[in-house]
């Protein structure tokens, strides 16, 4: 084992003079990093307490997350009522969950479950209605707003995107040049401006007494401009795929939505997850942006909270929260994918 | 004499400026098997891709089994499902099991339940003796073995007429025996045929009717024996004493 090792490193590491050089400096900074890093998060740390005050250690004082978890998670949502987010998102990890254990042709009863009926069951939970006390969306918040914008971000701009990166290589003039300028018009814009424009102006342009959600608006502004993006990837894709499938699926007999449905698409999109993926992980980073319009999702709360009185300059903590948690789920995102891609990619071997 | 199932009038067709199908004009009665041969470029698959209009024509009129092949054609996927083509690349569907790729037709097009498509599968598959790979993908086949799944699934739609695109051209030697026996076996039953083909002995074994084509014109068409016994044009000849050497 320590054998191995120091064969290992002295192949990879100590090669030559440059090479142990560059080693030599990767570990004095994280020397530089880690034991200093180790002392704030871990060992000088204070974790108990209820108040500022309470943290002596010279460390994190994480103390303020624990206070701030539950508006940290969940925003101003009535405490009463959480178990209903959190029922969502069982409901949501639960069904991804069982589609690793079923067979291959309920899977796509479990998609079609979390694209169309999903979305339905948790708005209902979560925003309430059918004898559930309603909760308006301006209560929304914390880390479950992101979850919110993010899933219904990638369950409505994936089946659009495909729509439109079909559309964009359409026969019909009319079609393809609308999907052209519709992609190339979102790609175009800045996300904030897309933000502000439904936050802002969007009420505006209305007839004054139509009320559409702020956050209805949001989330549909967010899904389209990310449309655009899975559009331009699924697009590589389909171009990858050689015209014999084409023409092999027209010579049976299949009309053009069988033929994409059941021959170009599932090889298109097989080639990009690594692309898909990509915009969804910038999509789930994206959607703290929302913050600058006024909504409370997790980095709006680190806010607000170190702006209290009593928890004054406690912003690291909540960033470092924060950045974590993205972390982990950016990490899960990508490992999910590349389980994908292997899949797929024995499947066809 | 049988009826005419195809019907090719002065058929003319352009890539852009070039002029690559000039007065094409065709019959094929039902039954018949009729092999196109000819250098490449020719325009030969060009124009059996006209006769399921994977390829538009521009000038004159393409009839295939009573319906007049253009712009306006309601239900060409109805045409195309009695057309069945095999492909010199072989064009099955990777991500498909050779049963699926089978079955996929029969059950979206022609709405088969699956028990009778995967029965109909397994007899082409039993026809062209590949039943015991019905379960792989094609990527774990041979080229002789994904073209005689090529050719299966095109069977399952049970098409009046067959197109082979240069079946053999994209096989090593030892497999395209293989794939001509299949092809031979179906002549025999009575497949109207057409085949795009440089396997001479193939075409003398099973060919109604010889083509021959050049810079998008049929230079030739004669009766199988015909055609190998007495060839009149010159490019036929040097054509013909440079494939059977």
């Amino acid at each position: 084992m320590i054998i191995n090792f120091i064969q290992w490193s002295k192949k990879s590491l100590f090669s030559n003079w440059w090479n142990s050089l560059i080693t030599l400096f990767c570990i004095y900074l994280l020397f530089l990093i880690i034991p200093p890093f180790i002392n704030w998060a871990i060992l000088d740390a204070t974790f108990s307490g209820k108040l500022k005050t309470d943290c002596t250690a010279g460390g994190a004082c994480w103390v303020f997350i624990r206070v701030w978890f539950e508006k940290l998670m969940y925003g101003f949502y009535p405490v009463e009522n959480i178990w209903r987010i959190n029922l969502s998102f069982i409901i949501f990890i639960g069904t991804i969950g069982l589609s690793f254990f079923v067979r291959e042709k309920y899977k796509l009863y479990i998609l079609f479950f979390l694209i169309f009926i999903f979305p339905f069951i948790a708005f209902i939970l979560i925003r309430g209605g059918f004898g559930l006390t309603i909760v308006e969306t301006r209560e929304w918040g914390g880390l479950a707003l992101t979850f919110i914008l993010a899933i219904f971000g990638i369950i409505l701009s994936f089946p659009l995107g495909v729509l439109l990166a079909m559309g964009r290589r359409s026969e019909m003039p009319i079609i393809k040049y609308f999907c052209i300028c519709f992609i190339e018009t979102w790609r175009g814009i800045p996300l904030i401006t897309v933000l502000f424009a439904a936050a802002v102006m969007f009420p505006l342009l209305l007839p004054s007494g139509t009320l559409v959600d702020k956050l209805l608006r949001v989330a549909i502004g967010i899904a389209i401009f990310e449309s655009a993006y899975v559009a331009e990837v699924v697009r590589g894709g389909l171009q990858s795929l050689p015209r014999g499938q084409y023409d092999a699926a027209k010579s049976i007999g299949m009309g053009y939505w069988q033929m994409n449905f059941f021959i170009v698409l599932p090889q298109a999109i097989k080639t990009v997850i690594p692309g898909i993926t990509n915009t969804f992980i910038a999509l789930l980073k994206d959607t703290p942006l929302i913050y600058l319009i006024g909504m409370a999702e997790i980095l709006g709360i680190v806010n607000m909270a170190k702006a209290n009185p009593y928890w004054l300059g406690m912003a690291v903590e909540g960033y470092v929260f924060a950045a974590i948690i993205f972390g982990v789920v950016s990490f899960i995102l990508s490992s999910y994918s590349q389980k994908l891609e292997k899949k797929f990619s024995t499947e066809n071997k | 004499m049988n009826e005419k199932v195809i019907e090719l009038v002065a058929v003319n067709k352009w890539y852009d400026k070039f002029h690559v199908l000039k007065d094409i004009n065709l019959s094929v009665f039902a039954g018949e098997k009729v092999i196109i041969c000819g250098p490449s470029g020719s325009g030969k698959s060009t124009l059996i891709r006209c006769v399921n209009r994977l390829e538009e024509h521009q000038e004159g009129s393409i009839v295939v089994r009573g319906v007049t092949l253009g712009h306006d054609t309601k239900n060409i996927e109805k045409i195309r499902g009695d057309v069945g083509m095999v492909f010199q690349q072989f064009n099955l569907f990777p991500h498909l099991t050779i049963l699926d790729n089978c079955t996929l037709a029969p059950t979206w097009v022609r709405k088969l339940p699956k028990k009778d498509a995967e029965q109909l599968a397994m007899e082409y598959l039993k026809k062209v003796k590949i039943e015991d790979q019905a379960k792989k993908f094609p990527g774990q086949l041979s080229g002789g073995q994904q073209q005689r799944a090529a050719i299966a699934r095109a069977l399952c739609m049970e098409p009046k007429i067959m197109l082979f695109d240069e079946p053999t051209s994209a096989l090593d030697p030892e497999m395209i025996k293989e794939v001509l026996d299949v092809m031979i076996d179906l002549a025999k039953g009575g497949m109207t045929m057409i085949v795009v083909s440089h396997e001479m002995a193939f075409a003398k074994e099973v060919a109604d009717r010889v083509i021959f084509m050049d810079e998008g014109r049929i230079v030739e068409e004669k009766e199988t024996k015909e055609f190998f016994a007495n060839p009149e044009n010159e490019r036929t000849k040097l054509f013909l004493s440079q494939i059977l050497g």
